[in-house]
């Protein structure tokens, strides 16, 4: 399809051939027609994803009252506090330990659910993805009253079976379990899809070439899954580990970071020094202090993805 | 005809002078405000409370020639915290928007001075609640906010009128009596030893006491009447870090015999948690204003019938009670501050409160000491004056966690559960006391980061 309009057209019958202008020629152009397409999204992005993320910066480098610039000044300050650094180690805790979990259920369930016959298999599919189309502060909620400190539900399963009363909430550790519980729950079926999509693009040839040449089940998923699978694994935990890190609606429900502020994560720790405490730069530069270390394991993965994409 | 003309300088000179009139006139009553109004309003969990409040708006609106709406806006999730947040960073929103207790502070720099307003309440109700004072006046002495009727509350005793009886041989309704008629020797008895020995013996008995000692406002509030009662300041007006002291240390040693005797869930308790734990049946006494009591009356009556409110345990520097105080403030970029300062003195006024009061059951307690005649406290029931010692009547004296710090010193003390963390460490955590006294100064010097 030609793209452009015949001149005759928009001259006139018998009009001299008029030579277009500039601006028509830029807008009759591929790449200017994609732009605008992508312009709101672009907007979309720069208003409320780049703009909040360069004023948190600018944010962090004030004082209390916003009246003085302090620099790298909170930064510092937040390095000389015991609470921080216990935020840091549940934060790493937290992220780490819920990204892992993720990443193994998701490709287990991935292969049993690839294994399934191909008529049941959207009924399975769909499914297993239910807990991630749950808004996640509601599945939470509903999550509290399984979990709830006095009236829960699992504990009065227990207790008809003589089971032990478990303090879900009230114990540090059990808390911190509930909170990679909850995260896990929400977030395993997006590296279930995720995977599953992964492993219907392995070519069957290989699978057939690797049985030729003896591979049993658990050589064919080391030599022939993983490795096909490697730049969709790296994505997905890289992904899933930056939305992990800024989780907040978990935390918030089930605990409030308690007991005994041992299940704070930067999320939760920044909106309690910044909106209910008042001090909105400290709270921004606990939000952004993982922003560094992210950014540069992001650049890493994914020169890693695109190296590899080169290669295959 | 003849016509008027204005020559350009004589424009700007009157444009100039009506600037300067309306930039530093004063808050003047007046009975035509006209334009518009918005406010953003705490929603009440008192069903019907938010009416009341709607109608007293509308009132005054119509009288006016003002059109008024109201947002009502959740505290649930703090979404009330961050519209004011977010109001205040973008520097538009609501004219009048309604403060929890800190958020005057956090909030001061950008709201109007209402001096005026609190005069004139003042001049004809007499004094304000010192605490109510401290949480909003700024540095140079000025009112951010005025002190409103709904969602202002104390947070004294609830407790079981019959197990109290049966477990301790204890008649609360005899130490706080449905009247002006207290023994004082009686009154003198209630303190925190009493508290001690009578807890023990209704955990024994089955009925624990429910204290909570979660990181939300139930348990930061009796935490800072305990330490308070015991002498423990943490930080003082002159910036000095005082929390490693005898006091705080003898606070924490009562707080780990009295966890002793809870139980084990009330580290993850919010605030709902005490509530239900009293409802179920299953607590004899929290620390709580009457939504307990009045959710017990729709859901488990004969619980309600046994409920008693009552002041707080006395400690060896006095009896105090927590306050939990809500503001009205006008942003200093409101559209129309004249009207606001003028509707917000109207709702607060006596013959308004008393319908809030009613409206909420008893729950919102005003500033005001002269407003604590009010009828409701004297005829909710069952069992008739169960609320009646709701506003402080004796020696109680209102308080609030982290006072007598400076206001932004004193917030970040209350919302980082400083008190409460300390307790569940050693309590919980088996934390030494020294190690959490030397963490928790730590902390202050934290605060007073400017």
């Amino acid at each position: 399809m030609s793209e452009t309009i015949p001149r005759t057209l928009i001259a006139g019958k018998g009009a001299a051939p008029a030579r277009p202008g500039s601006l028509y020629r830029l807008s009759r152009q591929r790449s200017t027609i994609a732009f605008l397409f992508a312009l709101p999204l672009l907007v979309v992005v720069g208003g409320l994803i780049v703009y909040p993320g360069i004023y948190a910066m600018y944010l962090s480098t004030l004082n209390r009252t916003q009246t003085r610039f302090l620099g790298l000044g909170n930064y510092t300050f937040l390095l000389s506090r015991d609470t921080f650094w216990a935020v840091v180690e549940q934060s790493v805790i937290f992220a780490g330990t819920a990204v892992l979990l993720k990443a193994l259920i998701g490709i287990v369930t991935a292969h049993l659910v690839n294994n399934l016959p191909s008529k049941g298999q959207r009924k399975w599919r769909g499914m297993l993805l239910i807990p991630w189309v749950i808004p996640l502060s509601l599945s939470t909620l509903g999550w509290f009253w399984l979990l709830d400190p006095t009236y829960s539900a699992f504990n009065w399963f227990f207790a008809r079976i003589g089971g032990p009363h478990i303090p879900w909430l009230s114990d540090p550790m059990w808390a911190r379990f509930c909170t990679i519980l909850v995260n896990v729950w929400f977030g395993a079926p997006f590296f279930l899809i995720m995977y599953l999509a992964a492993l219907k693009s392995v070519p069957q040839q290989l699978y057939e070439a690797a049985a030729i040449d003896g591979a049993n089940a658990w050589q064919k998923l080391i030599h022939v899954t993983l490795p096909m699978m490697r730049n969709i694994i790296s994505i997905t935990v890289l992904y899933s580990l930056i939305v992990t890190f800024a989780n907040y609606d978990i935390v918030r429900v089930l605990t409030s970071g308690g007991p005994r502020n041992k299940t704070h994560v930067f999320a939760t720790w920044a909106f309690q020094l910044g909106i209910a405490s008042g001090d909105i730069p400290l709270g921004a530069s606990v939000s952004l202090f993982m922003f560094p270390i992210l950014g540069i394991s992001a650049i890493f993965i994914l020169r890693g993805v695109r190296r590899r994409g080169k290669e295959i | 005809m003849k016509t008027n003309t204005v020559s350009r300088r004589k424009f700007l000179k009157r444009a100039a002078l009506a600037t300067t009139a309306a930039v530093a006139a004063p808050y003047m009553r007046t009975s035509y405000s006209a334009g518009k109004l918005t406010l953003g309003c705490w929603d009440h969990w008192v069903p019907g409370a938010n009416d009341t409040l709607t109608a007293i708006v509308n009132e005054w609106g119509a009288k006016n020639h003002v059109e008024c709406h109201i947002d009502y806006i959740t505290s649930v999730g703090d979404k009330d915290l961050l519209t004011a947040s977010a109001e205040a960073e973008a520097k538009t929103g609501h004219d009048i928007m309604q403060h929890r207790a800190w958020q005057v502070q956090v909030h001061r720099d950008v709201l109007e001075p209402v001096d005026d307003v609190i005069n004139a309440l003042v001049k004809d109700h007499g004094p304000i609640a010192t605490i109510s004072e401290y949480l909003a006046k700024d540095r140079h002495g000025k009112w951010k906010g005025v002190p409103t009727v709904v969602g202002s509350q104390v947070k004294p005793c609830c407790s079981r009128i019959d197990l109290y009886k049966q477990y301790c041989g204890v008649d609360v309704t005899k130490i706080f009596p449905f009247g002006d008629n207290r023994d004082q020797a009686l009154v003198d008895s209630w303190n925190w030893d009493l508290y001690l020995s009578t807890a023990e013996k209704l955990f024994k008995g089955g009925f624990p006491v429910g204290l909570p000692m979660g990181q939300t406002s139930d348990a930061i509030d009796w935490v800072g009447a305990l330490f308070r009662s015991y002498g423990a300041v943490f930080v003082d007006e002159k910036d000095n870090v005082t929390v490693d002291s005898a006091e705080t240390r003898a606070a924490l040693e009562y707080a780990q015999k009295i966890m002793k005797f809870n139980p084990p869930d009330v580290y993850a308790w919010d605030d709902a948690g005490n509530n239900k734990w009293l409802i179920s049946g299953k607590g004899s006494s929290i620390m709580n204003p009457p939504s307990a009591w009045a959710v017990a009356k729709r859901d488990n009556i004969k619980v309600a019938e046994q409920c008693w409110t009552h002041d707080m345990p006395r400690g060896p520097k006095g009896r105090f009670a927590p306050y939990l105080p809500f503001y009205y403030g006008v942003w200093t970029f409101a559209q129309n501050k004249a009207a606001a300062m003028d509707l917000i003195h109207y709702i607060v006024d006596k013959p308004q409160a008393k319908r809030q009061v009613a409206a909420s059951v008893g729950y919102d307690l005003p500033a005001f000491k002269s407003y604590y005649d009010f009828d409701t406290w004297k005829t909710v029931e069952p069992p008739k004056g169960t609320v009646y010692n709701y506003p402080p009547r004796g020696d109680e004296e209102l308080s609030i966690t982290g006072y007598p710090a400076r206001a932004d010193v004193a917030a970040q003390i209350y919302n980082q559960s400083l008190q409460t963390v300390m307790i569940g460490k050693v309590a919980q955590g088996g934390e030494k006391i020294d190690d959490v006294v030397k963490w928790a100064k730590n902390e202050c010097e934290g605060y007073l980061r400017s």
